[in-house]
């Protein structure tokens, strides 16, 4: 089962034809995934590695079948893309780009819930993983083995270090959510997607200072999550008011703060590691029985 | 981008939402002759990017010229909310009859925009949603419809402003939206928003933040309106150098790939200085600086420069999680950035603790040992090698 993406899924990739976009596409396909085409409209007709480059992301479809879409276009012309890949349908869009502008990101992130038919994972993230089925993104796959945890992260080298800790029981899905202010797939929906995985028995999930997701996240795992849920929130030393790399990440006044998401999920009975180390303890700890 | 208050209103005035006249002043003369050339009283206001600069004794009626070099005079220099006043804002005073509030912000929770209107302005919009929330209305807009006369109508019912004056809060309503839009702001308010006895809406106070990612569209703007004086002058330079640097006030040095997990280095090192105790002197991270997922020997060694060039800086944590980028090139990233940093003539004195982990980290760290540079130590987990950068900073940077 896995969440979102599984050894079927049929990817393209906007912007194969970039730098990022081909040196990552390598690295899919090294790891097992399904690249099926690319996607650059002055670059139709043309291959990499025997990959068909097609116009849009409408024709990539029609002619492979594709379900998922990476987009590694760069940031100006993001909004663009991913306008594109939602006006063709695509059930998922994984918007790696840093650094986009956030009101294109309002804009397509609204768009995409009036056409109703593509979610959205990113922007500023490092994608998902399905270890061992399939790979949409940069997440190294070699870290970790197939397994039954499942990882949502705001932050991607928080998420490859976590699933180094405990590659030895391994993960159904790893979700990379990413850190800018406004994104497409949240910590909720995830939460909610582990919960109704079978394959899926525990969940970590990795927060961050700025905005109230964890907060709201808390709230959604008192009523709705049944699975055992392990947290870990980075930045209590962040000072107020300075944005920590992430677009998204910065205390505003006394909101955002990373003490008070760990109060919000231990509230709720998730428990939450002093640091990444412990908090992968913590979950070998609850699935060993130890 | 936080603007200050003259920004924030000379872009009002760009997109035509009515503001008053105002120049910008740095000495007492100049805001006399700025108040001489406005005629009439004047306000003379401090610009720092803080609220509470009224209390503060930052705003000040002048009647006079004479008095607006007065008020400018006590006002330069002054320190508020810990920003020093190097610029007084002179505009003309405005006979007050109404004060609202108003304004358009991102909405992070709903992926959207909210505006907030309120017939009651005047005071923090913090104190306002604590004490009169059934006076404070919020409307969310969706992004992609936007604002047309009839929502920005919508918007003005709902916070009750007065009939009287629908019409033209309704015209700047739109115009504020073009400002929000047109300028890409996640923040654009006004408060007060205000109508003169006669019947006229004046936007008298503004606070605008602009989107740093949007940079590249609005780059003149941003440069002109970018400043660096109160910000440390080594995060100047590492922004100058492409570095996702913040300065903090430690005295570990701190780089590492990845936002959250610099974020988690630096509590990891806060929480092993505590550890160790001290009296108020326990040792805590001296910045934040993500060298991002490539970690090549460039960025490394332009980021060790950056750090070390912190005097407080007593020992340094090199935190790197080999995912992408694996372990290997890692290490030999950091073995050519030393050596580069030493053939650019930098003293290295201070102690470096790497952590490797992830892909290839045996190998990694096996050329790290290799190279056996006499100020760099190895220790293989994030915790181990944030106390030891820790005991490393105590001790004044002594192995």
């Amino acid at each position: 089962m896995a969440i979102w993406l599984n050894e079927s899924s049929r990817i393209v990739v906007q912007g194969m034809t970039g730098a990022e976009g081909t040196k990552h596409t390598r690295r899919m396909v090294a790891s097992g995934s399904q690249i099926v085409g690319g996607v650059n409209p002055r670059k139709a007709g043309t291959e990499v590695d025997g990959i068909p480059v097609f116009a849009t992301v409408g024709e990539a479809m029609k002619e492979t079948g594709a379900d998922v879409s990476v987009v590694f276009v760069p940031p100006a012309f993001a909004k663009d893309a991913a306008i594109e890949a939602i006006d063709a349908q695509i059930p998922l869009l994984v918007v790696i780009t840093e650094g986009i502008p956030v009101q294109d990101s309002a804009y397509f992130y609204a768009y995409s819930v009036e056409s109703g038919s593509t979610r959205i994972i990113g922007p500023n993230c490092p994608g998902i993983i399905s270890p061992g089925k399939s790979n949409a993104g940069i997440i190294p796959a070699d870290i970790t083995q197939p397994g039954r945890i499942g990882l949502v992260s705001k932050s991607g080298t928080l998420t490859y270090q976590m699933m180094y800790e405990l590659r030895d029981i391994g993960f159904s899905s790893c979700v990379g959510i990413g850190g800018d202010p406004v994104i497409g797939t949240t910590h909720i929906d995830c939460l909610r997607a582990f919960q109704d995985d079978p394959e899926t028995d525990a969940i970590v999930m990795i927060g961050e200072i700025g905005g109230d997701a964890e907060e709201r996240a808390a709230d959604f795992i008192k009523s709705n999550v049944t699975k055992p849920v392990v947290g870990y929130v980075a930045g209590f030393t962040a000072p107020e008011g300075k944005t920590m790399g992430h677009a998204g990440a910065i205390v505003s006044g006394s909101s955002g703060t990373a003490q008070a998401k760990k109060e919000a999920l231990e509230a709720v009975g998730v428990r939450v590691g002093k640091t990444p180390s412990e908090t992968a303890a913590l979950m070998r700890d609850l699935l060993t029985g130890s | 981008m936080d603007l200050f208050e003259w920004q924030a209103k000379e872009l009002f005035g760009k997109y035509g939402v009515p503001v008053t006249q105002q120049v910008l002043a740095t000495t007492p003369a100049e805001a006399r002759a700025a108040a001489e050339r406005l005629g009439g009283p004047v306000m003379v206001k401090a610009q720092v990017k803080a609220g509470g600069r009224g209390k503060a004794g930052g705003v000040k009626f002048a009647a006079t010229p004479d008095d607006a070099e007065r008020h400018a005079q006590a006002i330069l220099g002054m320190e508020i909310k810990g920003l020093t006043v190097h610029n007084v804002l002179i505009s003309e005073a405005a006979d007050i009859g109404e004060e609202y509030y108003f304004s358009f912000l991102l909405d992070r929770a709903n992926r959207a925009y909210l505006a907030m209107c309120s017939a009651e302005g005047g005071m923090e919009i913090e104190q306002l949603a604590v004490e009169k929330p059934e006076a404070l209305a919020r409307v969310p807009v969706d992004p992609v419809a936007g604002v047309d006369e009839a929502k920005a109508r919508e918007i003005a019912a709902k916070g009750a402003l007065p009939e009287s004056i629908r019409d033209q809060a309704v015209d700047v309503i739109v115009k504020l939206w073009d400002v929000f839009t047109g300028e890409e702001a996640t923040l654009v308010e006004v408060n007060p928003l205000v109508q003169t006895p006669d019947g006229k809406v004046l936007a008298l106070d503004g606070k605008v933040t602009l989107d740093d990612n949007a940079d590249f569209r609005h780059k003149e703007v941003h440069d002109t309106y970018r400043d660096n004086s109160a910000t440390d002058p080594i995060e100047v330079r590492a922004k100058e150098k492409g570095l996702n640097y913040v300065k903090l006030e430690g005295s570990v040095g701190i780089i590492g790939n990845g936002a959250g997990l610099v974020m988690s280095t630096l509590d990891v090192v806060a929480y092993a200085g505590a550890d160790l105790g001290g009296n108020g002197d326990a040792p805590k991270p001296a910045n934040f600086l993500d060298i991002g997922g490539g970690a090549s020997a460039e960025v490394m060694a332009n980021g060790l420069e950056i750090v070390l060039s912190d005097p407080s800086v007593k020992s340094v944590f090199v935190n790197v999680f080999g995912g992408i980028t694996a372990c290997d090139a890692v290490a030999n990233g950091i073995v050519s950035a030393l050596a580069m940093l030493e053939s650019r003539g930098e003293a290295l004195t201070r102690p470096l603790v790497v952590r490797l982990d992830g892909n290839n980290a045996e190998e990694g760290r096996r050329i790290l040992t290799e190279a056996a540079h006499p100020l760099v130590e190895q220790v293989d987990t994030m915790d181990g090698a944030a106390r030891r950068a820790a005991e490393l900073a105590k001790a004044g940077g002594r192995a």
